[in-house]
């Protein structure tokens, strides 16, 4: 059935999910929120740097994640200069390249929920004594519940089947690295279609069985949807 | 038959002009390949048209019905495979060089190898066992070191999905050493490389089949067997059969 | 004094208000002109939901200078809308203890069961927002506003929206707030049917400015005043200024 690599692939996989989902709520929201108040003219720049990862084939984030991150790139290089170590190779490593790359699948569904709720409900609110926290606290987020579940949805399911970026930057090592998708890929580029079987066909029943539990229960939820 | 296609080679001018062959070659060939496509194309009347991978990549899209001409794989086992499986031409595989296995390094001294039993370095590059010779080489190596076994507990070994990733990886510095095919580095000068000494692995045997009955395939299988093909495969840095 | 003063510039583009006038610490003062005169404008300006150029004093605080700008949260104001803009994720009871959850320290509370009798929403209470109907969902707002014990209460036209039976409905309760709660009220208006009805005292706003504020014995004989009602309003005022 499963070997002991496969099982690590799974663990790898649903942990880097839901690492970078976490990390896409906090990081995406105040940017989701900052973007639908802001009249900054020049928005629409950080809107497409944002969209990028929607556009480009994964291979070519992946590729220049992989100069930027080594020893010979900006980031990389300054991580050497402190004592740290390449992101390379490394779980922490794929999480940054996961992150980057579901961004817009989180900040998007949010930035819109957020537009939606306007102006007036937010001012009713300063008027009967609530601070910009507040007001975000208790009136826009229960708002917009069914957009940040979305958000959450679109963001591990992203991360789940997340390929390309993996393939260039994750080194395929198991336990580490070495992610759902690519164990499949390996498997079928191996023949090794049964193994390929039990992963893949397990993979689907999970996306399919998170998708339909989000949906139903998307349903129970008033308010503003996208 | 010879007269006819005189008669139809006479009449048809263009008929004589030649096709596109389409060749699946073995991503340690590529820069090789290269060359002598330019040297073939300037000889003959056939246009190339070359898709690169790893051996078992590609195996596996002829298998399941990819229209190449011609396969020019880094092993035996996989041509073979497709003789049997009677997806090539049978009677056509012959072996067209023989890869070298090189411990490449930028940065680190090699030492005939003994840099691997050290700390020296963090990652480990080679190409897939599973899908590409060179790293089943690079894995009877490190097995015959027995270093396998730790290096992979230890999680410093990070596969390419065929050799020229794997080439990548070491080039861009985030593997500090790996194991990568001689031709790969034969451009750079073989600086800070070290070549495995033949007998700690089995020899990367690499042959080719057709896989069509195109005449510019088989133009091209007579052109690697030739003076001046051989020459070619040689500077590219892989030993001639 | 517990009044509040106002001198503020409010601008718009090209539209530009000079209002300078004073608020009684009691009673119904409204802000009366036609349609685009700025008087809304104004109203949000004294919220302090927009901030334009000006001074607003508030009994011995300083709401707004050159240097400061207290923002609407802390004012301790209520706020009416034109349109109720009720919190949809909130029942009525919800939406009524919004504010009273959040009020400035040292206020007393204003009892939730006596403002909900006040604007007779007893039946409503566990309603959500969407099945109320437009006069119910103003009475709701109103409830909103008072319940948080504000210093002062904002009304920009609360009954625009709504037609002529509704209106009447609600005048009444209107009367009682005026009555029961003692608190100023600011009532935005360009309906002499309103003004006739509610104002203790009128700031008329016109060409940019403040035409006439109206005392108490300014609008002695109000009720001739309906009666005599015909879209002219300072022809009005300048018969209750003269006489």
């Amino acid at each position: 059935m499963l070997n002991h690599a496969d099982m690590m692939a799974w663990v790898v996989t649903l942990k880097l999910a839901l690492v970078t989902t976490l990390i896409l709520l906090v990081l995406g929201t105040p940017i989701a929120w900052w973007l639908s108040r802001t009249h900054w003219r020049y928005k629409f720049v950080l809107e497409a740097l944002i969209a990028l990862p929607l556009v480009l084939p994964p291979t070519v984030l992946g590729f220049y994640l992989l100069l930027t991150l080594g020893p010979n790139g900006p980031i990389g290089g300054a991580l050497q200069w402190f004592g740290g170590d390449s992101l390379a190779f490394t779980f922490s490593g794929l999480v940054v390249g996961s992150v980057l790359y579901s961004f817009p699948f989180v900040v998007q569904p949010l930035q819109n929920a957020f537009t939606a709720v306007g102006l007036r409900p937010l001012e009713a609110a300063a008027t009967l004594g609530a601070s910009r926290w507040d007001q975000f606290w208790s009136i826009v987020v229960p708002m917009t519940r069914p957009a940040f579940l979305t958000a959450m949805v679109l963001g591990f399911a992203h991360t789940v089947g997340e390929f390309g970026v993996v393939l260039m930057i994750g080194g395929n090592i198991p336990g580490e690295t070495q992610v759902l998708s690519i164990a499949i890929y390996e498997h079928v580029e191996g023949l090794e279609y049964e193994n390929a079987h039990w992963l893949a066909g397990g993979l689907l029943l999970l996306s399919f069985s998170v998708l339909s539990i989000v949906y139903c229960l998307n349903r129970r939820f008033r308010g503003v949807w996208i | 038959m010879t007269f006819y296609s005189i008669l139809l080679m006479l009449i048809f001018p263009f008929l004589a002009c030649g096709e596109t062959v389409r060749v699946a070659v073995a991503s340690n060939f590529a820069s090789t390949m290269e060359k002598i496509k330019e040297a073939f194309e300037a000889l003959s009347s056939h246009e190339l048209a070359m898709s690169y991978g790893s051996t078992g990549k590609l195996y596996a899209q002829i298998r399941n019905g990819a229209p190449y001409d011609l396969f020019l794989a880094a092993d035996v086992e996989r041509p073979m495979r497709l003789e049997r499986e009677e997806r090539a031409v049978s009677g056509s595989r012959f072996t067209y060089a023989f890869g070298r296995l090189v411990l490449w390094s930028p940065t680190l001294a090699i030492e005939e190898g003994a840099v691997l039993k050290s700390a020296d370095f963090r990652f480990l590059a080679l190409a897939n066992p599973k899908l590409a010779p060179y790293g089943e080489a690079a894995r009877a190596v490190l097995l015959k070191l027995a270093l396998w076994d730790s290096l992979m507990s230890e999680k410093r070994i990070v596969v390419g999905e065929n050799i020229g990733q794997t080439f990548q990886f070491v080039k861009s510095g985030n593997a500090q050493i790996g194991f990568v095919a001689r031709s790969q580095i034969i451009d750079l000068g073989l600086k800070g490389a070290w070549e495995v000494p033949p007998d700690w692995y089995d020899p990367i045997e690499q042959q080719g089949v057709l896989l069509s009955d195109s005449p510019g395939a088989k133009a091209l299988c007579r052109f690697l067997a030739s003076e001046q093909g051989l020459a070619l495969i040689s500077k590219g840095g892989y030993r001639v059969p | 004094m517990m009044g509040m003063e106002v001198d503020l510039v409010v601008r718009h583009g090209d539209f530009r208000l000079d209002a300078v006038f004073t608020v009684q610490s009691t009673g119904v003062t409204v802000l009366f002109g036609a349609s685009g005169c700025g008087k809304t404008s104004l109203l949000r300006a004294i919220a302090g939901l927009d901030r334009h150029k000006g001074v607003i004093r508030f009994g011995e605080t300083l709401w707004q200078d050159k240097n400061t700008f207290i923002p609407a949260y802390q004012r301790g104001i209520g706020y009416v809308f034109q349109e109720a803009s009720l919190f949809e994720h909130l029942d009525v009871l919800g939406n009524i203890a919004y504010g009273a959850k959040r009020m400035a320290k040292g206020r007393g509370r204003l009892s939730l069961p006596k403002v909900i009798e006040l604007l007779g929403l007893e039946g409503l209470v566990e309603r959500s927002v969407e099945q109320l109907s437009g006069g119910e969902r103003q009475r709701v707002a109103i409830a909103r506003a008072i319940a948080m014990n504000p210093r002062v209460l904002l009304m920009d036209e609360p009954l625009a929206s709504l037609d002529r039976a509704r209106k009447h409905q609600l005048l009444p309760y209107f009367d009682r707030l005026r009555k029961e709660l003692g608190l100023p009220i600011i009532y935005v208006s360009h309906s002499m049917d309103e003004v006739a009805r509610l104002a203790d005292r009128i700031v008329l706003i016109k060409n940019g400015g403040v035409r006439a504020e109206g005392g108490e014995s300014d609008i002695h004989g109000r009720n001739n005043l309906y009666e005599e009602f015909n879209d002219q309003p300072e022809t009005i005022l300048e018969r209750v200024v003269l006489g």
